[in-house]
């Protein structure tokens, strides 16, 4: 299975996506930002870091990057689709995903390890947890405070489209979300990242079952 | 403005504008003033230092580039080499804290990069005066903004660093930023300009008119007057920085590069005239080919802007278009400002017309001043102690509890919570152990990294503090179970011309190189930041030292928290040492700093640091935590609060129990081991001091008949916000 | 500059209602350095821009300058 990582020219978690990516098997493909291609990949993910120095506001510039329009044919073509930090910002900014990221109600950046329970796994991102299980996920952001309306978020919550919950939140969000899907759930953005805890010398891997859930599903479409 | 009062102006004294005209024959033009002016600040020049920095040991197995470059450089193993370097920031950080720690690590980050190291761990190392004092909490918040303002958009982790409070720095905070990279061996770069006819390129971002002059200022004390100077402060873009990282990285891998210069204090004259002076070359600038940001700027504006992200470099002119190719795909900018030429000057050209030349050698060969060492009159005073004159407290549950919630002791959690320390997934051991542990991926290797400074030590004694803070880092680094290599050091003091500031500058520097020396340890790169004062005097004397060390296989290393029931726990190294002078307790329980600390056993440091890392390199021993500020009581607490598992210990050697719980001598380590290993650990101890105090296990701290407390009660103390408004 | 070319200013601040963590910290200060009287605190953007056609300005505003979900914007040529 190929995965492709988007690159933008500020992203900082690339590394580390890729990384994640041969971790769990399957084959890592850089997208450059400035190329219209995703190179044939089977999945997409947006990785963390400051798309375009994000001066604006996280993500506002990176949605109009030349990368975005196949992205976007993908995403709203069934095409699995996961954002992680500034590139769960980007999927809002491109609005695949309802609602905003605001700065932190801390008005602090913070990075910190915290239990996020898995709502519902019939995601691609998130089919290899059980429902309510609990994993253990560093967030590191200063705008990470999930903003929708309250008829937007009573929607999200109706349809199950809240996959990921903070058990102990960080940043103020909405109904303690942690991440969401869209209505046909094959994009998912998420604000922790899974991609750093990807190995037990970095204290665990539980990271990787979200990216894992990915192969699952596309080996439940083959059969 | 005559001749003389413009070169006052500039910095400049007397002699050294005597000395300009006798080195040129001729009397410079206003432009070469500049040059000589920025180059010649003791920010640049080391006018004050650099005969004393040679007493520092430079050489090691596994040095491969010692002082004198951006960066020292040492050898890993497996064909990876780690290059890295401290530097100040203090004075553009009193004036604008965000924007003087954001650019401070900027700099420091383009330092790595300029070796041709991916830049890779960030420390910070930061004092501030009184927390009480409403600047001083806007200066530390703004700082700790700063720093992760521009360290974590560029991707590159905060793994480590200090924080520290005493009214010493008030008005002039110190903050070092520290910056480790890893390379190849192969990749080594270094900023030597050769092969006449080569270009200059200048790569990066535009020129505009930031931190005119910030180089003399920088050297300059603080004044109500420095507020005024504000515009002087550069701006960072740590977007821009992201960008110039990889594409600098790409042009090294390949092969594209000549030499590799960062531009930092004194901009463009700084960078050239080095590159030139230590390729025995010349190098000549077009002015009017430097893409500026604002217009009408004169050729000695754009001669010493410091302008943030940029580099210089120096290239084949048949692989100008290959780099100006790889600097477009970034985004990145970049244009032929110059070429290296056969005269050894650095000319600057302006319009076709020869707007001022300079011999490059003379503008990297500052005055040096040699002072007399003399025994300040205040060092008896201080160092003298009367114990019996400290009354020993009745309750030392109280005691604790409010050493733990002082700021200079409590968790350090609400700084680097601010920082991202994970990014790039190689941080094996972050920020809140005795050093930051990193693995290389793709093999077992790993190093780590720790920076320490003891300046009210330093204050009390500057010989035996400047060789404690080297013996700390020493034992920090083994206390994660790396082996110490070499360091890297920033020498943060007061006016020089101050006898009692020269006298510092100096012990210190003996006592840090004595221990090196002992240690094994040499310095291979460094920094030195005077003019550390304020209306209220000269800041403590305080070296910070950055010290690197290897992990044969990272996954054999230590963590101070405590980590199952029933371990045995003992102290390795001397006992009976411990003293209230200079310690933590004196100061904050007694409000005294006063008395002479222990000086080092330096051999024995070395025996007993060495013996517990090589166990915990054996996989023997997984937990270890130095006994530091605070003394015992402090490190069993910590030690306590960061495993989550109690710790009952006995004390008894019948000396009073305030020196024993909390007093002060470094050169003891606490180790944690499982009953059924102690045999085999015991064994490997023989010959070096050790004693078991107690055993884990049971909710909370006790010490003998002293202290008894919840492990809730001492997070409660220890896990304060540093940023609440309350603070102070 | 060019003769064609006309200024405009726009101000992008927090909709009505949505949480400006920004603007109470601000509001949260003022009286401390002894500013009383102070009701809400909004903390918004200010950015100015020089345009061929300021017919583009609205369409610039919706689609990046501002984010219609948490922002509000009002613009003007100011020369």
């Amino acid at each position: 299975m190929k995965i492709g990582v988007v690159i933008f020219p500020g992203a900082n978690c690339d590394a580390d996506a890729l990384y994640a990516v041969e971790r769990i098997g399957a084959e890592p493909v850089e997208l450059w930002h400035a190329e219209p291609d995703l190179k044939g990949v089977d999945a997409v993910i947006l990785p963390g870091g400051f798309s375009y120095g994000d001066y604006l506001r996280p993500g506002a510039i990176a949605r109009f990057s030349k990368v975005m329009r196949p992205l976007e044919e993908f995403a709203r073509g069934g095409g699995p689709t996961l954002g992680v930090c500034n590139g769960f910002q980007v999927l809002t900014e491109a609005r695949l995903l309802p609602g905003a990221l605001l700065q932190n109600m801390s008005l602090r950046f913070v990075c910190r390890t915290v239990p996020v329970r898995v709502e519902h796994p019939d995601t691609p991102w998130s089919g290899a947890c059980v429902p309510g299980e609990i994993l253990h996920l560093p967030v590191a952001h200063n705008e990470g405070n999930y903003f929708a309306a309250e008829e937007t978020i009573a929607q999200l919550e109706d349809e199950g489209r809240v996959i990921f919950r903070y058990l102990e939140n960080p940043n103020g969000s909405r109904n303690d979300i942690a991440g969401i899907c869209n209505a046909e759930r094959n994009v998912v953005g998420m604000m922790p990242h899974p991609e750093r805890v990807s190995d037990p010398l970095l204290g665990s891997e539980e990271g990787l079952k979200v990216l894992r859930s990915v192969l699952e599903f596309a080996g439940a479409k083959v059969h | 403005m005559n001749l003389e009062e413009t070169y006052r102006s500039l910095g400049l004294s007397d002699a050294e504008y005597a000395r300009v005209r006798e080195l040129l024959g001729r009397t410079p033009n206003f432009l070469e003033l500049s040059l000589f002016s920025v180059m010649w600040s003791e920010h640049c020049g080391y006018k004050n230092s650099r005969p004393l920095l040679g007493r520092f040991p430079s050489e090691g197995g596994r040095v491969l580039q010692g002082p004198g470059e951006n960066a020292g450089v040492v050898e890993v193993g497996e064909g990876w080499a780690l290059a890295f370097k401290v530097e100040s920031h203090n004075h553009p950080s009193a004036v604008e804290p965000y924007q003087g720690a954001a650019t401070g690590v900027g700099g420091i980050i383009r330092d790595i990069l300029a070796m041709g190291a991916r830049p890779v761990a960030v420390l910070d190392s930061l004092r501030f005066g009184d927390p009480a004092d409403g600047r001083v909490r806007y200066l530390f918040r703004e700082v700790v903004r700063g720093i992760g303002g521009y360290g974590n958009p560029v991707g590159v982790p905060t793994v480590g660093g200090e924080v520290e409070f005493a009214p010493a720095y008030t008005g002039n905070p110190l903050v070092n930023a520290m910056c480790v990279g890893l390379l190849r061996v192969e990749d080594l770069m270094r900023s030597r300009a050769v092969g006449v006819g080569n270009r200059v390129i200048l790569l990066g971002a535009r020129t505009g008119r930031d931190g005119i002059h910030g180089a003399t200022f920088a050297s300059d004390e603080l004044s109500g007057e420095s507020e005024a100077r504000r515009p002087n402060v550069q701006v960072g873009d740590p977007f821009a920085g992201k960008v110039l990282i990889e594409a600098c990285l790409e042009l090294r891998r390949r092969d594209l590069l000549v030499a590799l210069q960062d531009l930092g204090a004194a901009g463009i004259t700084s960078s050239a005239s080095e590159m030139a002076a230590k390729g025995g070359v010349g190098i000549e600038i077009e002015t009017d080919r430097v893409p500026l940001r604002e217009g009408g700027m004169e050729p000695w504006e754009v001669m010493i802007s410091e302008s943030q992200e940029r580099m210089l470099a120096v290239v084949e002119p048949e692989r100008v278009e290959e780099v100006l190719k790889v600097a477009a795909r970034y985004g990145l900018g970049a244009a032929v400002v110059g070429r290296v030429a056969d005269h050894g000057e650095l000319r600057v050209l302006c319009g076709g017309e020869v707007a001022g030349s300079v011999p490059a050698e003379y503008l990297a060969d500052a005055p040096a001043y040699e002072r007399e060492v003399v025994e300040p009159e205040y060092l008896k005073e201080a160092q003298r102690l009367d114990v019996e004159e400290i009354p020993v407290p009745g309750d030392f549950n109280a005691v604790l509890l409010r050493m733990l919630s002082h700021p200079n002791l409590c968790s350090r959690r609400s700084v680097w919570e601010q920082y991202d320390y994970q990014v790039r997934t190689n941080t094996v051991v972050g920020p809140g152990a005795d050093a930051a542990v990193m693995r290389i991926k793709g093999t077992k290797l790993g190093y780590a990294v720790v920076t320490d400074g003891r300046g009210k030590w330093c204050y009390l004694d500057p010989e035996g503090g400047g060789a404690a803070t080297v013996a700390e880092a020493y034992r920090n680094l083994s206390c994660v179970g790396a082996e110490p290599v070499a360091l890297t050091n920033c020498l943060n003091f007061g006016s020089p011309e101050k006898p009692a500031v020269y006298y510092q500058l100096a012990r210190s520097i003996e006592g840090m190189s004595r221990a090196c020396e002992a240690l094994g340890t040499p310095v291979v790169s460094g920094n030195v930041s005077l003019y550390n004062e304020t209306s209220g005097g000269a800041v403590y004397p305080t070296p910070v030292v950055g010290m690197v060390g290897v992990l044969e296989d990272v996954s054999c290393h230590a963590t101070p928290g405590f980590g199952r029931e029933g371990d045995v726990v003992a102290v390795v190294g001397a006992s009976g040492r411990a003293s209230l002078a200079g310690s933590e307790y004196l100061e904050i329980v007694h409000g005294r700093v006063a008395g002479r600390p222990p000086e080092p056993d330096l051999a024995l440091e070395k025996e007993c640091a060495d013996r517990v890392r090589r166990l915990i390199a054996e996989g023997l021993v997984d937990t270890a935590h130095d006994i530091s500020s605070g003394g015992l009581a402090v490190a069993l607490a910590e030690m306590a609060i960061a495993g989550g598992v109690g710790v009952e210990v006995e004390v008894g050697s019948g000396r009073r129990p305030d020196v024993e719980l909390f007093g002060e001598a470094g050169g003891q380590i606490l180790i944690a081991v499982p009953g059924e290993r102690w045999d085999e650990v015991r064994e490997a101890l023989a010959g070096v001091p050790w004693q078991i105090i107690g055993r884990t296990g049971g909710g909370g701290l006790k010490i003998g008949g002293f202290v008894d407390l919840k492990l809730e009660e001492l997070r409660g103390a220890y896990g304060r916000d540093l940023f609440a408004e309350e603070t102070g | 500059m060019s003769e064609t070319l006309r200024r405009v200013r726009v101000l992008v601040r927090p909709k009505e209602g949505i949480l400006d963590p920004q603007g109470e910290a601000v509001r949260r200060a003022l009286p401390a350095l002894g500013f009383g009287g102070v009701g809400s605190v909004h903390v918004g953007r200010l950015i100015e821009l020089e345009v061929e056609d300021e017919s583009q300005v609205e369409d610039m505003c919706r689609r990046l300058l501002a984010n219609p979900t948490i922002e509000e914007y009002e613009w003007e040529v100011i020369g």
